[in-house]
């Protein structure tokens, strides 16, 4: 029973990351139907950004939880940058052209991210510091659940619950429902739709960097090649929970998360991410709208 | 001025962006921090000087929408491509100057064209299924996979020759492809190209993991050279038969995927990229156009698999990552989709390029990536771009000179 809790709780922590990255591919789709490729890198560029602004801050002697604020500050503040000049360079320009060319700049602008990363930085893995501390009142259930796996669920709640807030309360929120539903119509009404779109990369993008933050302090490790997985787990993350719907996304990267987690636990590690990938093919074939996602009919 | 503050303040923009990878490198293990300023300074003029281009080159781009909507103009480069009678002269002098290259050249610089050529069939394949079709393939590797190891795995097992795997590898990763093919084309467009990245990464795990087959990480050595009747030949004799191999393989390759193009299933793809809803309103049947075409694709890599197992001796699953199908991929989006003579000179440009230039390689992927970028901005339809057949009806007009 206690390995079938660990691993529960494992494909519960793992599954809340896939769903904070899964909302920036999920938001970005509902809107302007892009898988955005780029997405994962902004992920990883936002965990190299707190590794960086970690380390400075270690040595010059911060300590404790400032270092992790810190970090995490800087992390989001960049990605969300990243994010934002990401759809100003290259989708805006092509908006309107076919999806195919959208899709192979994507595509591109991920190779370019990565190189860049990896250039600029390092092709080696570097260690990241545990930023999360150990709580003391963990103890008793240590061997089950850790402290950064606690964080780390607390965080995606509380991300989640803001993040519903800003969609369902705000006049923001009321824009962006808007332009999903019906770009044109948007406009007509008198809202600022680049103003819009380009605001769902930022937000996107600071839930991706979040959610690598959380990562690299969990696993302990990051490097330039991180991002491009997790970005294809994410997504498909967003197709099982239906692309374009919020909740999905949340629902979706839950049960990816424990697919994996069992797979690796009771069939073979080796194959973890085959099982990720066969899942997806099996909902895509069964269900193309995925679990909470409605089909749109498509007209002519 | 305007244009000035603008590139001022762009400049200002990335050196913010880039200032904590590009500046800063941090060693935790030895408590170093790094600064780099001079990343800097350059990071703020290139983007100063860049963003001038890229205002220059959208305004450009603004300009050519507006003329093309008043009336289509074709460039010289075009108008001579499609004059047929210079089409087969040059046809002509390209195959014997790449018949006598190897002549003139050493072992190595065969090598390194036998790998170009290589790349000219997987991006002429690859083409068939984005270029013609439409169906954008981010796995497309794993065909060639296919190729190689059903040549190294026969080989390794029952000592089967080339000649004979290599059409069976050719069918192989086509019918490799039928399976796969067939539960996820009816998908759109983005879910395929997601799934087959998928596909792609399945494979390459599959590969390692699966020691008892695939010989795992460590891979497959000694691998048969193609047999030339029971002839031995030194490596440099060897190198230039497989580089006629190759030469005529590219030409069987040009030839068949031309004919296709221009056939009634080639014209099907294209209708179906152009619109699918009206495609199917005409009665073309949808799963089997884009099985065919993916089958069809995955063909010719299946075959020039078999000939890179063949020519390198030794294959491990590290040759077979999504970076080689990026690298097709931009081969075919570079050179222009669909067009035949552009995926064969995109090819030569990546693959010739960075190889000539050594001491830019490592910004080989990260030109790649920024070359996709740019291309589908500023010239989406590619270097060379796709020239439709034009059918003219004649009959219509001698009834009217007769009449």
């Amino acid at each position: 029973m206690d390995y079938f809790l660990e691993l529960f709780l494992g494909g519960l922590t793992r599954g809340s990351i896939y769903a904070l990255i899964a909302l920036g591919y999920t938001m970005v789709y509902g809107i302007i139907q892009l898988i955005n490729f780029a997405h994962g890198e902004i992920y990883m560029i936002g965990a190299f950004v707190a590794l960086i602004v970690a380390g400075i801050c270690t040595i010059y002697g911060f300590a404790g939880i400032s270092v992790l604020v810190l970090a995490a500050i800087a992390a989001i503040i960049y990605a969300s940058a990243y994010g934002y000049t990401l759809e100003k360079i290259a989708y805006r320009p092509l908006r309107g052209a076919p999806r195919l060319s959208q899709l192979i700049s994507a595509i591109g602008m991920s190779i370019f991210l990565q190189n860049y990363v990896l250039l600029a930085q390092t092709p080696d893995f570097l260690p990241f510091p545990s930023l999360i501390p150990e709580f003391a009142f963990m103890e008793p259930v240590a061997h089950i659940v850790g402290s950064s796996e606690l964080v780390i669920l607390m965080t995606t709640v509380i991300t989640m619950i803001l993040l519903t807030l800003l969609i369902k309360k705000t006049k923001i929120g009321k824009a962006m429902r808007a332009t999903q539903q019906d770009m044109s119509m948007a406009r007509l009404v008198g809202i600022n739709v680049d103003r819009i779109i380009s605001l769902t990369f930022v937000i996107g993008s600071a839930l991706a960097a979040i959610g690598g933050v959380l990562v690299a302090s969990y696993i302990g490790q990051v490097n330039f090649y991180i991002g491009f997985l997790a970005g294809v787990k994410a997504f498909t993350a967003a197709v099982l929970g239906g692309i374009g719907s919020v909740p999905g996304a949340v629902l979706g990267g839950l049960v990816l998360g424990w697919t994996e987690s069992f797979a690796a636990g009771y069939v073979s590690s080796d194959y973890e991410d085959v099982f990720a990938f066969g899942l997806l093919v099996l909902i895509l074939i069964l269900r193309p709208a995925g679990l909470l996602g409605k089909a749109r009919k498509q007209k002519v | 001025m305007q244009g000035f503050k603008q590139s001022i303040l762009v400049s200002i923009w990335f050196v913010f962006l880039t200032f904590p990878l590009m500046a800063v490198r941090v060693n935790t293990a030895d408590r170093i921090v790094e600064w780099r300023w001079m990343n800097m300074l350059w990071v703020a003029v290139a983007s100063f000087v860049l963003s001038y281009a890229w205002r220059y080159m959208l305004a450009r781009k603004q300009a050519r929408n507006k003329s093309e909507e008043s009336g289509q103009q074709q460039g010289r480069v075009q108008v001579l491509l499609e004059d047929m009678g210079f089409r087969y002269r040059a046809m002509g002098v390209l195959l014997v100057l790449a018949l006598i290259f190897p002549l003139v050249f050493d072992t190595y610089q065969n090598t390194i064209m036998i790998s170009a050529l290589i790349y000219v069939v997987l991006g002429l394949g690859l083409n068939i299924s984005v270029g013609l079709a439409g169906l954008l393939d981010l796995g497309y590797v794993a065909f060639f996979g296919v190729g190689a190891y059903s040549y190294a795995l026969l080989n390794h097992h029952f000592d089967l020759g080339f000649w004979a795997i290599l059409p069976v590898g050719g069918i192989l990763s086509c019918l490799f492809g039928v399976v796969l093919g067939f539960p996820i084309l009816r998908l759109r467009g983005d879910y395929l190209a997601i799934v087959t990245l998928g596909f792609g990464m399945i494979f390459k795990v599959v590969l390692e993991n699966w020691s008892d087959f695939t010989f795992g990480p460590s891979g497959i050595a000694n691998i048969d050279k193609p047999g030339l009747f029971g002839i031995d030949m030194n490596i440099d004799g060897s190198t230039l038969y497989i580089y006629y191999i190759m030469i005529a393989l590219v030409v069987f390759t040009i030839l068949i995927t031309n004919r296709l193009r221009n056939s009634r299933i080639g014209r099907a793809w294209i209708a179906l990229r152009e619109d699918e809803i009206a495609c199917v309103a005409m009665g073309i049947d949808m799963a089997r156009t884009k099985l065919s075409a993916y089958a069809l694709g995955a063909f010719w890599a299946g075959m020039v698999g078999v000939l890179f197992a063949a020519k390198t001796t030794f294959i491990n699953p590290a040759s077979f990552t999504f970076m080689e199908s990026a690298i097709i991929l931009s081969i075919v989006v570079l050179g222009g989709m669909g067009s035949i003579l552009g995926v064969i000179l995109g090819a030569f440009i990546l693959i010739l390029l960075p190889e000539y230039m050594r001491a830019f390689s490592e910004y080989r992927m990260l030109a790649f990536g920024a070359a996709m970028v740019l291309m589908m901005i500023f010239r989406p339809q590619g270097i060379i771009s796709n020239i439709r057949t034009k059918y003219e009806y004649k009959g219509l007009r001698e009834e009217t000179d007769n009449g």
